[in-house]
């Protein structure tokens, strides 16, 4: 049995996703959710190009991968931004202190 | 040989992305991973989105990461979850299964009866629109940015109740003082 580049490219995919998906669902530190996030997207530009190989339209693949690494990097840019300034206001990126410090109620002075 | 090392690289790559505690590391071995895949892409024969996938993937975000995490200082995260491990391993393994489930359905797909033109006409000609789209949405992209960094300059308080409650003890003292 010998695999062929085609196949080795699904290995790939489940294996991006996969590990994008688990980062998704297990870390909590903002940085490396957007860092799990990237990599599910790169696995999602790789299934697309297969695809186009797949049906015999690579360039129209390569077209919509190309939207899809610019989305991503918006995505990325963005929540970086969002994390910066979190980690400005609250002092943490970490997910669950985030939440306890919002959740912290406020009383009226005097 | 060399797609089996690169796929290998790959998934090596991002593993060590997510399971290293530093995150200017995981930020460089995410690069690494990016180029790995813009070869494989490569390798399969799309040259232009590899291309572009070696120098956004390799060249700005791993900018912006290292970016980003110089401007919080050194951080590192500590290895804790939010989701428990087997549900997580539970979630991945049935996502994994779908993917090779459809994979058959996707391989006996029958070839398009009409033909395609050459990359640079499908991104410019019949996918216009939606790259002028494209462009608004980076414009849109940068000036949030720059909306959300120069909101950063206004000194930030967060009061919590040991603050608020500091804050009513310093006002009856000063109240008392008046009197």
């Amino acid at each position: 049995m010998t695999l062929t580049p085609f196949d080795l490219g699904i290995v790939a995919v489940v294996a991006l996703i996969g590990i994008g998906l688990y980062g998704l669902m297990v870390l909590r530190n903002l940085v490396k959710m957007i860092i799990a996030l990237q990599i599910a997207a790169k696995g999602a530009v790789l299934a697309l190009i297969l695809a186009g190989i797949a049906s015999n339209q690579l360039n129209l693949a390569q077209s919509l991968a190309a939207t899809v690494i610019l989305v991503d990097t918006l995505v990325a840019v963005i929540g970086l931004a969002l994390a910066v300034q979190l980690h400005r206001t609250y002092g943490t990126i970490d997910l669950k202190m985030l939440v306890s410090r919002r959740e912290q109620p406020l009383e009226r002075p005097g | 040989m060399f797609v089996i090392s690169l796929v290998l690289t790959i998934v090596v790559c991002t593993l060590l992305s997510i399971r290293t505690k530093h995150l200017l590391f995981a930020a460089l071995w995410l690069a690494t991973s990016n180029a790995a895949v813009a070869a494989f892409l490569y390798a399969l024969g799309a040259h232009e989105i590899a291309v572009i996938e070696l120098s956004v993937g390799t060249g700005l975000v791993p900018v912006l990461f290292v970016f980003a995490v110089s401007m919080m200082g050194h951080l590192s995260s500590v290895p804790t979850t939010s989701v428990s491990r087997p549900l997580a391993y539970s979630l991945v393994g049935i996502c994994a299964l779908l993917i090779l489930f459809s994979v058959p359905s996707l391989v006996s797909t029958s070839p398009p009866a009409f033909t395609i033109g050459s990359f640079s006409h499908v991104l410019w000609e019949d996918r216009g629109l939606e790259m002028l789209l494209q462009i608004v949405l980076i414009f849109a992209g940068v000036i949030s940015i720059l909306n959300l960094l120069s909101a950063s300059r206004r000194p930030a308080v967060v009061r919590t109740r040991e603050d608020t409650s500091a804050v009513g003890d310093d006002q009856r003292e000063f109240q008392r003082e008046a009197v």
